[in-house]
């Protein structure tokens, strides 16, 4: 029973929702991206949304609130952004496989307990708690601590893409981070952990062990909490959708998708 | 399986034949369920059991989802200007929210825009066989059953099949409850049930009286206050007219955060009671009667409007009908009135024609089950009910998590049936048990639930079922 949410339901606000859909619709599920803290829609636009399009899945980003171009949202909370994870999927025709990267990632798992995804992958996963906040303080103190006391978390350059993505992307990327909100950001590190995802979905956990945010023990952490290994991808950055090897995750995830999950688990 | 809304009939690939009791071939459908009704909670019922693996085929007579919602039904109570009386949180389905930019009570097309999509999203129809009604349910052996349908409107030979297991979801809000009066027979001026009323246009210049205060009758009463030329409105009782909005919010919203401090049902009486007596007043300055009960005893209208009309005269509120002569009406209180058209919005009644009675444990006949959590029938493990239900909310959430219940038992009677079997012994236990507080005594309040205590109650039988 659910009282509170039906007593205070999440205020509405813009979204935007950045697409890229095949010229031939194929009848394969859409796939909808939520990015991490601080990112908007746009860090997939850039090279992930055209590309899932061309391999014939319809791909959809959206920015939280308060992130990239949707409507400023100082005082949101997870469960604002899973709502708004929701409120995307469920307007989608068909259902949709959520993937999750960063603490885009928790959001997922909140909204997957809310929305019974066709399956779901978490990419560079920050699920929360105060391991993550350990590595993220040895790795970037300076960018770190002050978020602790409500000032926004901030990720270097060195932590999110590997030497090889040029200098001047890097930059240009790095120049376009935002914040997430202050309550969010306390409640990635305090909250209650996501309930039970519904529907049975299978989940796909991969990242970087060279991932200068997550590091590869949690992968494996998460991976085990959906009863699977992580796959992994050496050499690159926390943002793996716009590091140098972009293309090889993405791949990776189309192929598991059109291996059709679903199928083997439920027989 | 094909997409259909072209009368059909089950897959006769997966067919292998038995034979009925009268000789007649009996297709068998194997492990599959059979899912009556494609309204909301036949919808959520087939969603439901696909997640959880099982197959699934479902009839609807109609050519459309969205049952009692489609005001093209033919059998659809809905009227132009229905809107929600539940709040949009209340009403969405728990897994798929409506768009939260609508409005908080959106309009009845929105409903069924939403469910169409909901069929959709979810990929049901390929499970739904349009067109074609339902016209027995036989229990046979091994707690399976025997489905015999038929074309919508008697065309075409029946068929018959064999379910592993059935979810009815006939809906309650179809067949008329028409009160019987002395002289109606002979009364000159046009009578209707409120089912059949679908635009204010039917009443526009006329004298009109309305009967009953459920929210139809209220809704019927306020178009009639603007578009007839005159509007009685007959309650054999007095009620409490809840408003859409308080303290900014909607209503039942405010309900649920008192709900969710754990705020007892008499402080929540008295604080209602206070509520509407600081905006509406005392309402027996209008001539409406007193309520012969405490807010929460009968269920709740949300009407911001009639109380308004009322009190600009538009509409007068008289007692119950006497009689009725060839010209005139009798109320109860002697007077006379003389009404053009007179609306019974006295509700509805549920049916299962297809059904045995006693099956559902209406051993008496007078039409009323008697289930355990208004979805679970004693004896009959394979069968269930869902939307037999009557919430102080929407109803659509509470149909979702007895579909849950209902998917899980039945997947527990396939991988551990002695556990089954122990539920099974629960369910004849609890047939029967209420979960609203105390209400007045009427056909209504069969199925009425308060939707925390019920949803609770669900939550429990689900945690029983997994954890024993
Ligand atoms: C005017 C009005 C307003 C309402 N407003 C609200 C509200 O605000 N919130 C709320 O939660 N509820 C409201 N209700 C209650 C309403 O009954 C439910 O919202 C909902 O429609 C119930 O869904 P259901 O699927 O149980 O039944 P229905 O919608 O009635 O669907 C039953 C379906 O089964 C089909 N069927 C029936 N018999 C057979 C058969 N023998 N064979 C094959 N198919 C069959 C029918 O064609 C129909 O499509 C309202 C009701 C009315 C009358
Ligand atoms: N969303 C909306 O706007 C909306 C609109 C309409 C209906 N609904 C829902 O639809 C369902 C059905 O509502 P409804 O209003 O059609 O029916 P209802 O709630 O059953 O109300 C029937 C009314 O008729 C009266 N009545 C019944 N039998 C009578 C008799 N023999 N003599 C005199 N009066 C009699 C009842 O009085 P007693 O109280 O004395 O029994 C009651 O006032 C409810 O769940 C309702 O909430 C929703």
């Amino acid at each position: 029973m659910r009282s509170w949410e039906w007593a205070r339901p999440v205020r509405p606000v813009r979204r935007e929702v950045l697409s890229a859909v095949p010229e031939l619709e194929e009848g394969r599920p859409p796939l909808l991206f939520v990015p991490g803290f601080g990112h908007g829609a746009w860090a997939y636009a850039e090279n992930w949304l055209g590309h899932v399009a061309a391999r014939g899945f319809s791909a959809h980003a959206v920015s939280l609130r308060g992130h990239g171009g949707s409507d400023p949202a100082p005082e949101a909370t997870l469960r604002a952004y899973a709502h708004d994870v929701v409120q995307v999927a469920a307007g989608l025709p068909r259902r949709a496989v959520l993937v999750g990267h960063g603490a885009g990632a928790l959001v997922v798992a909140h909204a997957m307990a809310r929305y019974p995804a066709r399956a779901a992958v978490l990419v560079a996963p920050v699920l929360g708690g105060w391991a993550t906040f350990g590595t993220a303080v040895r790795r970037n103190p300076l960018g770190t601590l002050p978020a602790v006391f409500g000032a926004g978390l901030r990720l270097n350059r060195k932590q999110l893409f590997s030497g090889e993505l040029p200098d001047a992307d890097a930059r240009r990327h790095a120049a376009r981070l935002g914040r997430a909100a202050r309550r969010a950001q306390w409640q990635l590190l305090t909250g209650a952990d996501p309930e039970p995802a519904v529907g049975e979905p299978p989940v796909l956990v991969l990242g970087s062990p060279d991932d200068r945010v997550v590091p590869a023990s949690a992968l494996t952490q998460a991976a085990r909490r959906y009863g699977s290994a992580p796959l992994l991808f050496p050499g690159m950055g926390h943002d793996m959708m716009l590091d140098a090897r972009w293309r090889e995750p993405i791949d990776a995830i189309l192929d598991w998708l059109v291996k059709d999950p679903s199928r083997d688990d439920r027989g | 399986m094909p997409t259909s809304t072209e009368p059909g009939q089950p897959d006769p690939e997966t067919t292998t034949l038995a034979r009925g009791p009268d000789g007649r071939p009996v297709s068998d459908r194997g492990d599959t369920v059979c899912v009556i009704g494609a309204g909301a909670s036949g919808l959520t019922a087939v969603k439901n059991l696909a997640e959880h693996g099982f197959g699934v085929d479902c009839y609807e007579r109609e050519t459309g989802v969205g049952g009692a919602w489609n005001w093209r039904h033919d059998r659809s109570p809905v009227y132009a200007s229905t809107h929600l009386i539940s709040s949009r949180p209340f009403t969405q389905f728990p897994d798929f929210p409506m768009p939260d930019h609508w409005p908080d009570y959106p309009h009845h097309s929105q409903l069924l825009s939403y469910f169409e999509r909901y069929a959709d999203h979810f990929d049901l129809r390929r499970h739904i066989w349009f067109g074609t009604e339902v016209v027995r349910v036989e229990p046979v052996g091994d707690d399976r059953w025997d489905v015999t349908t038929r074309s919508t409107g008697g065309y075409g030979p029946e068929r018959t099949s064999r379910y592993a297991a059935v979810v009815i979801a006939n809906g309650h809000n179809w067949s008329p409850k028409l009160p019987r009066y002395e002289g109606l027979e002979q009364f000159r001026g046009e009578v209707m049930h409120a089912s059949s009323y679908k635009d204010s246009a039917q009443l526009r210049g006329k004298r009109v009286l309305v009967v009953g205060a459920g929210n139809t009758g209220c809704d019927i009463a306020v178009e009639a206050a603007q578009q007839a030329s005159r509007c009685w409105h007959s309650t054999r009782r007095g009620y409490w007219y809840a408003p859409k909005y308080v303290f900014g919010r909607p209503a039942d919203q405010v309900n649920d955060m008192l709900l969710a401090l754990r705020v007892p049902l008499r402080v929540r009486q008295w604080l209602y009671h206070r509520t509407l007596r600081l905006t509406v007043g005392d309402l027996t300055r209008f001539g409406l009667p007193k309520p012969d009960h405490r807010v929460y005893e009968t269920h709740p209208i949300a009407n911001s409007l009639l109380v308004y009309h009322v009190g600009h005269g538009a509409i007068a509120p008289v007692p119950d009908i006497e009689r009725f002569h060839p010209h005139s009406v009798e109320l109860t209180d002697g007077r006379q009135i003389d009404p053009e058209l007179v609306v019974f919005a006295t509700g509805y009644l549920p049916r299962f024609e297809f059904l045995d009675g006693k099956i559902l444990g209406d051993d008496e006949g007078v039409g009323r089950p008697r289930l355990w959590l208004n979805a679970l029938v004693p004896d009959h493990p394979t069968l269930a009910v869902t939307g037999l239900l009557q919430p102080d909310s929407g109803i659509f959430t509470l149909a979702h998590w007895q579909a849950v219940l209902f998917a899980r038992l039945l997947r527990l009677r396939a991988n551990r049936p002695e556990r089954a079997a122990a539920f099974a012994a629960r369910v004849r236990a609890g047939a029967g048990e209420r979960y609203s507080g105390q209400v007045k005594d009427s056909t209504r309040h069969w199925f009425e639930v308060g939707h925390a205590d019920y949803l609770r109650a669900l939550e429990r039988a689900l945690r029983e079922l997994e954890s024993k």
